[in-house]
């Protein structure tokens, strides 16, 4: 109790010193947050992927198409309950900046092993029996105010020319971690425009998703897939759909790199800030600390009367921190709108957090409560005069 | 006398070492100072007077001789028997009173006794007591910077005899002091001694707080130099 008080009493005693430093800690422990929630918004595919769910691509690049027919020799492997194409869109909406993943799929069997986009059965309908149509996300129609019956333009950039949709149906996400920025359309309306402009690219798709009806051999049908294709001109490559998230993100490896060393860098330098005030309030308090020493008081309560500070400082600068960090995460990823489908701080996130508070708590601390362990008490006292 | 001395002190030196020079600061010092004794240790500035004190309160270490205080073979005892011992056996008073700050001067005066078993409710009336001594008791929740130095210095004194010590170390208790402050003090002193029979051992340059002592000695390059006043019995 007493050491308490007098830790707290001697964590205020500075107000203007102490108040800088939490200020600093709670940008700091913000910044962490945010920087750790973008990482995590990049990981949102590889996380919500489903362990029934497998992805057939090219071998040689994900670039790279396969031709239709291989949908029903898929389709035709035991253990497989359904197969669907999907073909990567990157129409522009607007403007590039508009950015929101767009795919050309076979409707009925892919959103059936999507269960986690829920669909109203009458838009649904709408849906299947318009060519034209497409199906958005929540969050995609609310970022852009796009509503049912509106049409949506893209230019093509994988596919040129001015293409045309009718926005026929609008799905929820089961959770709040489904990614609700996506558009999907016909690949019947793709393959057919291409037949017209283009049939030397018509009659392929980018990828098969294939469900399968024990998860437990899912391992076993990915390769009998990629058997079935070999030595044929388009081999393929078949994994879950968390192993080909996670090698789509591997692309981008290098941003979420950077972007995790800028966090912790921003950890160091509060660490040094912190580590300086420290090193400053213990040398003014020498005196007292060999006054202590004189008592008969031990390095066992200095290092306390030091740690103690130095934590209750930090952590109240991470509870600051962690505070403002669900708001700005919440302003900052509806900023993002569609880049980010899924922007939320995560438990893992509060937790580095507060380690990051203690760990700087306790490592600024390290030096003072050494120092004064060790001051002699008569050279101690004579700081006083 | 069949009872120990409060302080026996044999052949005691101490040196300080400054870039491969020795500097002697204590040469040889004996002394005994009986129990109840009430010393002022006096000489000129530099002579080795707060040294010899700090080696007496076991806040400082000998290069030789015997140092024997309060029963202990202080120069044997190893950092944490020392801590314990000064916690047990010595009260402190320093020039500049060295109170916490964020600590009242209840808690101020409650310190020392956290190094003891006692509870909560001990510690509060041994604490109220000892501030009625002093003459504080309506200043109990004053922090230091709210308190006069002569106050401050009775809080101080209250802090050295609240865990009841065998003696009472004091450096200048009253050099950084206003007369009448001063005198306070050195009354003060005076009834621990007589009233508490307190061992107190002070240094001092002020010769008139010097005849407030039972004895007086006297410091010279390291070395004493004498008694200059035998004490006196029934001085109060
Ligand atoms: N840490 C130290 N290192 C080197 N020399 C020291 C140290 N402490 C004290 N001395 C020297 O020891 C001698 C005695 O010092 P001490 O403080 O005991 O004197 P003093 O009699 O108390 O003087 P004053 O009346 O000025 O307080 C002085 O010459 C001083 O310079
Ligand atoms: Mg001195």
């Amino acid at each position: 109790m007493y050491w308490l008080k007098l830790t707290l009493r001697n964590a205020l005693r500075h107000k203007l010193r102490t108040l800088l430093t939490l200020l600093g800690l709670l940008v700091a422990i913000l910044s962490f947050g945010l920087l750790q929630t973008v990482v995590d918004a990049w990981y949102t595919g590889a996380n919500s992927a489903a362990p029934d769910r497998l992805v057939t691509r090219n071998a040689v690049s994900l670039v790279v198409p396969l031709p239709i027919h291989y949908r029903d020799k898929i389709r035709g492997l035991d253990g497989v309950r359904s197969v669907a194409a999907a073909n990567w869109f990157a129409g522009v909406y607007q403007e590039p900046k508009n950015f929101f993943p767009q795919f050309a799929i076979d409707a009925a069997p892919y959103l059936a092993m999507y269960p986690e986009y829920r669909i109203d059965s009458d838009q649904l309908r709408e849906f299947m029996r318009d060519r034209k149509g497409v199906v958005i996300g929540r969050k995609l129609a609310d970022t852009y105010g796009l509503k049912l019956g509106d049409v949506l333009p893209l230019r093509g950039t994988i596919f040129a020319g001015n293409w045309e949709f009718v926005i026929r149906a609008i799905y929820e996400g089961a959770t709040p971690r489904t990614d609700t920025s996506q558009m999907f359309f016909h690949w019947q309306y793709l393959d057919e425009t291409l037949r017209a402009k283009a049939p030397q690219r018509s009659s392929m798709s980018g990828v098969f998703v294939v469900q399968v009806t024990d998860i437990s051999r899912a391992a076993e049908i990915s390769a009998e897939i990629d058997a079935m294709f070999r030595n044929s001109p388009a081999e393929t490559l078949t994994e879950t759909e968390q192993a080909f998230q996670i090698g789509f993100i591997k692309q981008t490896e290098a941003i979420v790199i950077a972007i995790r060393i800028v966090s912790f860098v921003v950890i160091f330098i509060i660490l040094a800030v912190m580590a300086n005030t420290m090193a400053m309030t213990a040398r003014e308090r020498i005196a007292e600390y060999a006054t202590l020493k004189a008592l008969g008081f031990g390095p066992v309560f200095l290092g306390g009367l030091i740690y103690g500070e130095s934590l209750a400082i930090a952590l109240s600068g991470a509870a600051l921190g962690i505070a403002f960090t669900f708001p700005v995460a919440g302003w900052f990823g509806a900023k993002m709108g569609t880049l980010f489908p899924v922007f939320e701080v995560s438990n893992e996130t509060v937790w580095l957090q507060l380690s990051c508070a203690v760990v700087v708590g306790i490592t600024a601390a390290l030096l003072p409560a050494r120092r004064a362990a060790r001051v002699r008490i008569v050279e101690g006292l004579r700081a006083i005069g | 006398m069949s009872e120990e001395p409060a302080v026996a002190i044999r052949r005691l030196t101490k040196a300080y070492r400054r870039g491969g020079q020795v500097v002697p600061v204590l040469n040889d010092i004996t002394l005994d100072i009986p129990a109840g004794d009430y010393v002022a240790l006096m000489g000129p500035s530099g002579s080795g007077k707060s040294t010899l004190l700090n080696l007496i309160a076991g806040i400082d270490r000998a290069d030789g001789g015997e140092l024997r205080v309060a029963g202990a073979d202080i120069n044997m005892l190893d950092e944490a028997e020392l801590a314990d011992w000064r916690a047990r056996s010595v009260g402190f008073i320093f020039q500049f009173y060295n109170l916490m700050p964020v600590l009242t001067a209840f808690e101020n005066v409650e310190l020392p006794l956290l190094l003891t078993g006692l509870s909560r409710g001990e510690r509060h009336s041994r604490v109220e007591a000892a501030l009625e001594m002093v003459g504080l008791a309506d200043r109990m929740e004053h922090y230091p910077s709210e308190l006069s130095g002569g106050q401050q210095q009775r809080v101080a004194i209250a802090r050295a005899i609240i865990t009841d010590p065998v003696i009472l170390v004091a450096d200048e208790p009253t050099g950084d002091l206003d007369r009448a402050s001063a005198d306070d003090i050195l009354a003060l002193m005076g009834r621990l001694n007589t009233e508490l029979g307190k061992t107190i051992i002070m240094v001092t340059h002020d010769p008139y707080a010097a005849q407030r002592a039972r004895s007086i000695r006297q410091l010279e390059k390291g070395e004493l130099r004498g008694t200059l006043k035998a004490a006196p019995e029934g001085k109060s």
